[in-house]
């Protein structure tokens, strides 16, 4: 190893003014998001749990569940299996929320949090990062699952006519849910002390979430004080969404105003999620010690 | 003025445990200070504090001239830290983790790529270069470590304990490199346990302990203040210690110390290779074989001992040799810090 011999020891320059804070920081979030790509190309098993997983949840809930559970009076494993993928879809990108919180937990615990923190880069620019890699991850899964789902025979437009335009808004907001998700995985992340615990932590919140829902059973057939918790949970509004745009069987009748109006409501949940969690996390992020 | 690292009346609590209890530091611009401590004492909430990563709950810290809690990030564009821990994404390859930090040091694409070449060379990485760091042995990742904390040439540096667990090849390796870093005029605070690290880079040294800095001064300085030389004889049959430890005990200027297990008697003299040539003669005359003798100047570790309250428990193992507890410093230092896990804990 050669002697360093570098030039006088100056500081980093100041961000240039055509830069600017946001500019920073979405350079920053660039940075790191790049980051995370290049390691879960290298850790490509990764992405095949991602993927397995939920193709094994279609399988099962068609072939077990399809032919006993009741959707809208019919018990056709067909009507069941065009309802149950909305409802997989959105239970899919919300599972993002374990790696996330596991990935930042990983980080916090080989100390590269602290280099970040150490490091002239905007404050939001770790986590940022982190949930917009993850998106892009989602992003694949999703796309693999919905070709498995239209191989096993889901068919938009199955119960009401649906255009490419209503589809795609589908995907746009089980995207924007499983990236509001990401945040809660990463003050997840943030708050516990080991990675392991991350996993966990990030996973067994969500079975409830996904389960007192209406992505598996038609939530008009549970107890009332439980349907109204169905009705009015956030993950919910966005199968309800997702159904009304897809066309698929089973759209609740509920007078809730999230199962009336389930596009806005996804909207304003996912929205609200990520301000109230991305606040929550970065003032995390600041004090963050492994 | 303050000099280039320079805290006040430093405090950091967790729960009860006082991390930093009013620490006191002036490191002049261009020069090495070493902070010295066992575990748990403090050293890592210190650096964590002027690094901008720990608020501390009372006391001013001043790094590169800049209020490191009003102006956090101008500070950290002055500052390089290399943690405890080899903070490098193992799945990126040892030039990625340089380009990565260089771009959040806010360098543009193409010099953060020039900058990664050129550091990859310096620190003998260019073989490396481009596989991922999980590969890398520990020293090899220290090394990207610590390039990646040199990323921009900082003029004030950090590092903790940079050479815990390297084999003294890598060690010495550092070492070059910190040498090399320092005499072109970069400001170091080091924490180390290794007295032998802070007596070979520091330029002074703040012995830390508890939470507070218990003394301060270059390395020669403190040996003097742990007073004169002292004769150490091991000899060559158990039965001879009692007899050996009486003679010595007629030479010396205080009480001698006896390592059964090892069958070292130690004593403080006043006198020299003269008085040396005398306590020979007369454990010779005696018949005493011995194994090994020699004038003994106070080392860090004797310095240590003896400001953190230790000697006082050898001169008690000179009044009974046959107690036994560890007589060895490191050992007994490192079951001290055992009993301190808790506050090695918070201060990790």
């Amino acid at each position: 190893m050669s002697a360093v011999t570098d030039p006088a020891p100056t500081p980093a320059p100041p961000p240039t003014g055509t830069v600017g804070a946001l500019g920073q920081s979405v350079r920053d979030s660039l940075v790191v998001a790049r980051r995370n790509l290049i390691r879960m190309s290298r850790i490509p098993e990764m992405l095949l749990f991602a993927v397995i997983q939920p193709v094994m949840f279609v399988v099962l809930f068609t072939y077990v569940f399809g032919g006993s559970i009741q959707v809208g009076g019919s018990t056709s494993p067909d009507v069941y299996k065009n309802f149950l993928m909305a409802g997989i879809f959105a239970q899919t990108v919300t599972f993002a929320t374990a790696g996330a919180g596991a990935g930042i937990a990983d980080d916090m615990h080989k100390g590269l949090i602290d280099r970040f923190r150490s490091l002239p880069m905007a404050r939001g620019a770790v986590l940022t990062g982190r949930t917009v890699a993850d998106l892009v991850q989602t992003s694949i899964t999703l796309a693999v699952l919905a070709v498995v789902a239209l191989i096993v025979g889901w068919r938009p437009g199955y119960a009401e006519p649906t255009g490419i335009g209503k589809v795609l808004g589908g995907f746009g907001l089980l995207l924007l849910l499983g990236y509001a998700f990401t945040w809660i995985g990463a003050l997840i992340g943030l708050s516990v002390r080991t990675p392991e615990a991350a996993t966990s932590g990030g996973l067994v919140w969500l079975f409830p979430v996904t389960f007192i829902s209406n992505a598996f059973v038609d939530s008009s057939r549970m107890t009332p004080w439980l349907r109204h918790i169905a009705d009015w949970n956030p993950f919910s509004a966005t199968v309800q969404a997702c159904r009304t745009l897809f066309g698929d069987p089973g759209v609740s009748a509920s007078t809730a105003w999230p199962m009336q109006h389930p596009v806005w409501a996804s909207l304003i949940y996912s929205v609200l999620i990520v301000a109230v969690f991305r606040t929550l996390a970065v003032r995390k992020y600041r004090s963050a010690t492994a | 003025m303050p000099g280039a690292i320079y805290a006040e009346a430093l405090v950091k609590t967790f729960g009860d445990v006082r991390a930093l209890d009013g620490v006191d530091l002036d490191v002049p611009e261009g020069t090495v200070l070493g902070l010295l401590g066992p575990n748990g004492a403090g050293k890592t909430t210190a650096v964590r504090c002027l690094t901008t990563l720990l608020r501390p709950d009372s006391g001013r810290a001043l790094v590169a001239g800049l209020d490191v809690l009003r102006h956090p990030n101008e500070v950290r564009r002055s500052i390089g830290l290399s943690g405890q821990f080899a903070a490098v994404d193992e799945y990126l390859t040892g030039r990625e983790n340089l380009q990565m930090v260089g771009q959040l040091y806010q360098m543009r694409s193409r010099a953060a790529k020039a900058r990664a070449v050129e550091l990859l060379d310096q620190f003998s990485l260019t073989d490396a270069a481009d596989r991922p760091a999980k590969t890398y042995s520990g020293g090899m990742r220290r090394r990207l470590d610590l390039a990646a904390a040199l990323v921009v040439s900082p003029p004030v540096m950090f590092m903790d304990e940079p050479t815990t667990g390297l084999d003294p090849r890598n060690r010495q390796l550092l070492w070059e490199v910190i040498k090399g870093l320092v005499s072109g005029g970069t400001t170091l605070l080091l924490t180390t346990q290794y007295l032998e690290e802070a007596d070979q880079l520091a330029h002074d040294i703040a012995v830390v302990d508890h939470g507070r800095v218990i003394a301060r001064g270059t390395s020669d300085d403190l040996k003097a203040r742990t007073g004169g030389e002292r004769v150490e004889v091991v000899v060559h049959a158990r039965e001879h210690l009692t007899a050996a430890a009486e003679i010595l005990g007629g030479y010396g200027k205080g009480a001698v110390s006896v390592e059964r297990h090892t069958r070292r008697l130690t004593v403080p003299v006043t006198g020299g290779p003269k008085l040396l040539a005398e306590v020979i003669r007369d454990l010779d005359g005696r018949g005493i074989e011995m194994d090994d003798v020699g004038l003994r100047r106070p080392t860090l570790d004797d310095v240590f001992l003896s400001l953190t309250g230790h000697a006082t428990e050898d001169a008690d193992t000179a009044t009974d040799p046959a107690d036994g507890t560890g007589e060895d410093p490191k050992a007994r230092r490192r079951g001290r810090g055992k009993d301190r896990g808790r506050q090695k804990e918070a201060d990790q």
